[in-house]
């Protein structure tokens, strides 16, 4: 077990190299290099505004030494002011941002594991049955749907139509005056949409996994010498079955990060939630890089983060690795 | 592997057993036909502008209606199909080209080139792809040129890993074993006989890729740099009708709705290829 | 409050209107839908709040550092300038109490008013107004809006509540000049650049009717009624502005009561609200802004260097149909770069009205004869150029797309690209790199367009980016700007409006209206010729009908 651990963590000094390696290029790309974005953005950019951005990034030094600090910079989280007129701090943004990108994407990868874990294995028991084409088809509907479309069809259909939720944003104006039970039912009423609305993007992916390793699980010959005991289908399934083939799905998770962060662009902006994908859209129209490349950065060490998370709990759930 | 591709009879036979996925075919062959021949499905022409129209519902003269300059909106979800199914083609075309070749190179020579690329494949990984894409496209210019590349470049790491894992096991075979035998050089044998028989994932891969690449154009339509306007695509027909979602119900629901069905189309169609090519293969 | 931005907004428009125009002012008509409901209500009371949603988020609160027309609108809550416009555009004090200007034009004194306090209970005096001035000519402070301060000569401060500006000559915008919001020295002193201060960035204090309350980037900012405020306490006890960047969410939001009010779209406005459940709920006003759109060309673009060509296109250009198209009507036509009823605005210059035979016979004349495929030539090359726009202006793209189908009708082919603000300002505009655009200028009741007209502002980050020339329109603008006589002012704009309908640097294309709404409740709302905003402290929720009673 520790030694897997060990061995997964060895393998993150490397991604992070990689990743700093990786951005630091794209910086040194971006057309005319970082301070001819900033100086062209600002009219008022004086020759001595030019000659400090070009020793923040060090820009008179020789390569090597430019991508040492950027290591180090980018090991302390500090990206530099942003290039949008308020110049706060990219981590200070980044910082007050991340928290409601998170909650909403673990709430929505909680949702996508309770409904496409049973979804999986009902229509691989049941493979090829009237369930297994309508969930095939409805999962598949959930990612096929534009987004936006569908976050607006919901908004008329619960916000106006109905009135039972809010339109968008994170709390109501009097949330502050409201009781703790209140202030909670009124945050629960703002994420409904946008976590359901994540969650069922991702069903598809998930749901159509679980079943195929549940299918690989079931033929497998301990299944059928466990229904050879005589013991009834329900429980190989829930008992020897299930457990099996959920090894391989805790990995996917880990995997589903970029993804979800990506779609929090677009639900961010429609929804009205002040998120890291929002921040990102405004940072990427108005050429903003240090915003744009902070963003990128820690959107990789959070996917690096999912990923060795996945890989300890596989561990953790895996006895062939538990005692290995 | 090499017996899917000799009885190409079996595995149509099995794909055309599954139900869902001839329903996914259909509506992906509905969808050409139409990209291809716009004119025989739409009497106007998709940028003719008419300021008495401006968003008429649906009538004989137009049968979907008009949009917010008077356009017909049947021309323009004609064309617009055009545009959404050559993004969709051009950037799984780039991605699946460079999955392969990334994918052949490290699974054939293996040791450091492999360790090195599939390194690199694990870093792109790590970045949100969707972000990628913006930040391209917002700092080139959101060209349907520059989609499509951006699209197909930041699209590849899932082909690259899937040609690796079977070239892998590929060469390993007697097949492969012989060729040498009789003096092949690398390339011969990558292309001639490792190429062939990696191919069937890699097909899987890229009708998955065409419904993802479609969506990607749609959500950078909606953020305002997807296929720029007059050019017709389902995006951004979809993305004007959002504004007027409740008006004019006919801009947002016959794009949307095409979206929706070509995406469920090609989904459906290659989860029907995987299982139809093996069996085994379901769920890699 | 979305008063008048003052003259500044000229910049405002230039820098901020990627993403919204909103720098409506003079107010015109109200919509019969609103009409009769206002006055019947009970008494004026204190309480409930107001919602506002934005599509874009401020960036500081400081107006001197900042161009953006959310930011603008943010802070004419919490800060006053020495004058204002009134309801019907005249300059009157606020600060100032009165002020008297010297008969040589050249010196102004300001009386200023006394017992005002900034929100932290320190006094306001003169020393505030010396600040000010003095950050604004500040090479340190980066500020877009430091010319006009840079015309003076001195200023003076005798005594706490008087303030002497001296200029080396008349200048007639110096009056509305003084509107920049002033700054409390007490707070910004130790602050080398105002921007970077925690004033601009997390607690603005002012004068104003408002005091801040709290800023969630990217979420809302809210400001409280100031009990202290110099001309009484507001009604309204809280104003909210809610970030919502998307523009179907946004009115959504109205319409399910998660805000009060929004600009809406001519769209909206002729469509989406005239069910009888929207109009029971709210009221919509509209009236001209000071806003106007034109198809600039670069003037030293080898097809457009030409006079002819120039009046063959605007002669090309139905403004009529763009109108109908991209404003449902919701607009006027202009002709020059005064809106119709401004007090410079001259009715009798040369018009194009659309004729594509006289289109193509001043092009004819140019030497631009059809080719094979019906695109004009000449020596061999075809009549074929990109118009540039940015993108996210709906308004902007349909324009281009409306005018390219004009001019196909006259054998011109027009391509389009629509860039991202940043680009296309830094890329293109400010490097000259393009054949000719469509773009927006805000303008405001002072008729000085210095910046945008004279020959001597054609540098990469000056406002005169088609490179207009003109020996006669330099010594007219001078002029304007050196006299405070009206009938001689008036007298050099109406050339100035002759030159240029002649001339056709632009082909001026039309001027949007303001299409404010508001939830019903709101009472006091009075539409005049500066807009609806100048009364703001005056608006009132009756005390039946409040919705938001949890604060005080």
């Amino acid at each position: 077990m520790l030694r897997y651990v060990i061995r997964r963590l060895v393998v993150i000094p490397v991604m992070l190299v990689g990743i700093s390696l990786l951005s630091f290029l794209a910086i040194h790309l971006a057309p005319g290099g970082p301070i001819s974005v900033a100086a062209d953005l600002n009219p008022k950019a004086t020759a001595e505004y030019r000659e400090r951005m070009v020793r923040y990034y060090g820009l008179d030094q020789p390569l090597h030494v430019q991508y040492g600090r950027w290591l180090v910079r980018m090991s302390t989280l500090d990206f530099g002011p942003s290039f949008a007129p308020d110049g706060r701090q990219v981590s200070d943004k980044i910082k007050e941002r991340i928290p409601v990108t998170l909650t909403i994407n673990v709430l929505s990868m909680g949702l996508i594991f309770l409904v496409a874990i049973p979804i999986g294995i009902y229509s691989a028991v049941r493979k090829d049955s009237w369930f297994d084409r309508i969930s095939t088809v409805t999962v598949f509907t959930g990612f096929a749907v534009p987004t936006f479309w569908l976050a607006l069809l919901l908004m008329i259909l619960f916000g106006v139509k109905l009135g039972w939720l809010p339109i968008s944003g994170l709390v109501s104006l009097e949330h502050d005056s409201l009781s703790l039970a209140g202030r909670f039912w009124d945050r629960a009423r703002h994420l409904l949409l946008p976590v359901l609305l994540a969650g069922f993007g991702g069903l598809a992916g998930m749901s159509r996994y679980m079943r195929s390793n549940m299918l690989e699980v079931i033929r497998q010959d301990y299944i059928a010498a466990a229904k050879a005991k005589g013991l009834g289908e329900r429980q190989v399934v829930l008992r020897h079955a299930t457990r099996n083939a959920l090894l391989p799905v805790i990995t996917i998770l880990g995997l589903s990060v970029p993804d979800l962060l990506g779609g929090a662009v677009i639900f961010e902006t429609i929804f009205a939630i002040p998120g890291m994908g929002q921040l990102f859209y405004q940072g990427v129209m108005a050429r903003d890089v240090p915003l744009v490349m902070g963003i990128l950065v820690i959107g990789a060490f959070l996917t690096l983060i999912g990923n060795l998370l996945a890989d300890v709990g596989y561990a953790l759930a895996d006895p062939r690795i538990r005692t290995g | 592997m090499a017996g899917a591709s000799s009885n190409f009879g079996d595995f149509l036979r099995r794909l055309a057993r599954n139900r869902l996925a001839v329903a996914g075919g259909a509506v992906v062959l509905f969808f050409f036909v139409l990209s291809a021949f716009p004119n025989v499905f739409s009497r106007h022409e998709p940028n003719r502008i008419d300021v008495l129209k401006i968003l008429s519902p649906p009538s004989a003269d137009h049968p979907l209606g008009t949009d917010e300059l008077g356009r017909d909106v049947l021309a323009r979800m004609v064309y617009g199909a055009r545009i959404s199914l050559k993004v969709g083609f051009v950037a799984v075309g780039i991605a699946t080209a460079i999955g392969l070749l990334v994918g052949l190179i490290a699974g054939f020579y293996g040791g450091w080139v492999d360790a090195i690329l599939m390194r690199f494949v694990d870093v792109m990984l790590c970045f949100p792809t969707f972000f990628l894409i913006l930040a391209v496209i917002a700092f080139l210019e959101p060209s349907i040129y520059n989609i499509m590349v951006v699209i197909g470049l930041t699209g590849w790491m899932g082909v690259s890993r899937l040609v690796r894992a079977e070239t892998l096991s590929l060469k390993e075979r007697d097949f492969v074993a012989a060729a040498r035998a009789q003096g092949a050089g690398d390339a011969r044998i990558i292309f001639r006989h490792i190429l062939p028989n990696a191919l069937a994932p890699v097909l899987v891969a890229a009708t998955l890729g065409v419904a993802g690449a479609i969506l990607t154009e749609s959500a950078l339509s909606f953020l305002g740099i997807g296929v720029q306007p007059p050019t017709p695509s389902w995006g951004n027909i979809l993305t004007a009708g959002k504004d007027n979602i409740e008006f004019a119900w006919w801009l947002s629901v016959y794009p949307g709705l095409a979206i929706l069905f070509t995406v469920l189309g090609y989904n459906l169609l290659g989860e029907g290829i995987r299982d139809a090519v093996d069996p085994r293969l379901r769920g890699r | 409050m979305r008063r008048c931005l003052l003259h500044l907004a000229v910049f405002a428009a230039f820098a901020a209107a990627g993403s919204v125009i909103l720098a409506g002012c003079a107010g015109e008509k109200k919509d019969g839908a609103g009409k009769g409901a206002a006055g019947e209500a009970g008494p004026p009371a204190y309480g409930d709040a107001i919602v506002y949603g934005s599509n874009g988020d401020i960036s500081g609160f400081l107006t001197a550092v900042t161009s953006d027309s959310a930011s603008h609108d943010a802070a004419s809550y919490m800060f006053n300038g020495l004058v204002r416009y009134d309801k019907n555009l005249k300059l009157e004090g606020e600060l100032a109490e009165s002020w008297e200007i010297s008969p040589d034009g050249k010196k102004i004194t300001f009386h200023l008013r006394k017992g005002v306090a900034w929100h932290d209970n320190v006094p306001f005096t003169s020393g505030d107004v010396m600040f000010t001035y003095k950050k604004m000519i500040d090479p340190k402070t980066p500020t877009p809006y430091g010319e006009s301060f840079r015309q003076v000569r001195r200023v003076t401060d005798p005594d706490p509540y008087t303030v002497i500006v001296e200029y080396d000559k008349p200048y007639a915008p110096a009056l509305e000049s003084w509107g920049m919001n002033i700054l409390p020295r007490h707070l910004l002193e130790k602050y080398p650049d105002i921007k970077q201060s925690p004033l601009n960035k997390s607690s603005p204090v002012g004068t104003g009717p408002y005091r801040f309350v709290e800023w969630k980037p990217g979420e809302k900012i809210v400001f409280d009624a100031n009990p202290g405020y110099f001309e009484g306490k507001p009604f309204i006890s809280r104003v909210v502005t809610r970030v919502i960047p998307d523009q179907a969410t946004l009115f959504l939001e109205l319409k399910s009561g998660g805000i009060d009010t929004m600009t809406l779209t001519p769209l909206q406005y002729s469509k989406q609200t005239e069910t009888g459940e929207f109009r029971n709920n709210f009221r919509k006003y509209r009236y001209l802004s000071f806003v106007y759109t034109y198809l600039g060309f670069r003037l030293d673009h080898p097809f457009f260097r030409d006079k002819r060509v120039r009046q063959a296109i605007a002669h090309s250009i139905d403004k009529k149909e763009l109108i109908d198209g991209v404003l449902f009507g919701l607009g006027r036509e202009v002709t020059g770069p005064y809106k119709p009823g401004h007090w410079v605005y001259n009715p009798d210059v040369r018009k194009y009205p659309h004729d594509p035979a006289k289109a193509k016979a001043f092009l004819a004349e140019a030497g631009w004869k059809p080719g094979a495929d019906g695109t004009m030539e000449k020596d061999g090359r075809k009549f074929a150029f990109t118009v540039l726009t940015n993108a996210g202006n709906e308004s902007r793209s349909k324009t281009a797309a409306i005018i390219q189908q004009q001019l196909a009708a006259v054998g011109i082919r027009m391509e389009i690209r629509t860039l991202e603000w940043a680009a296309f300002i830094n890329e293109f505009v400010k490097k000259r790199k393009f054949d000719a655009l469509i773009l927006g200028w805000s303008t405001g009741p002072e008729p000085d367009q210095f910046d945008i007209w004279s020959s001597t502002k054609t540098g990469p980050d000056e406002l005169n980016h088609v490179g207009f020339a003109d020996a006669e329109v330099d010594r007219l603008l001078e002029e304007g700007r050196r006299t405070f006589d009206m009938e001689k002012r008036k007298k050099a704009y109406f050339r100035i409006q002759e030159i240029l309908a002649e001339e056709q640097p632009y082909v001026f294309l039309y001027a949007p209206e303001a299409l404010p709404v508001f939830h019903k409740r709101f009472r006091g709302i009075e539409p005049a010729p500066a807009g609806i905003g100048y009364n703001f402290i005056k608006w009132y929720v009756p005390g039946a009908e409040q919705k938001y009673t949890s604060f005080q």
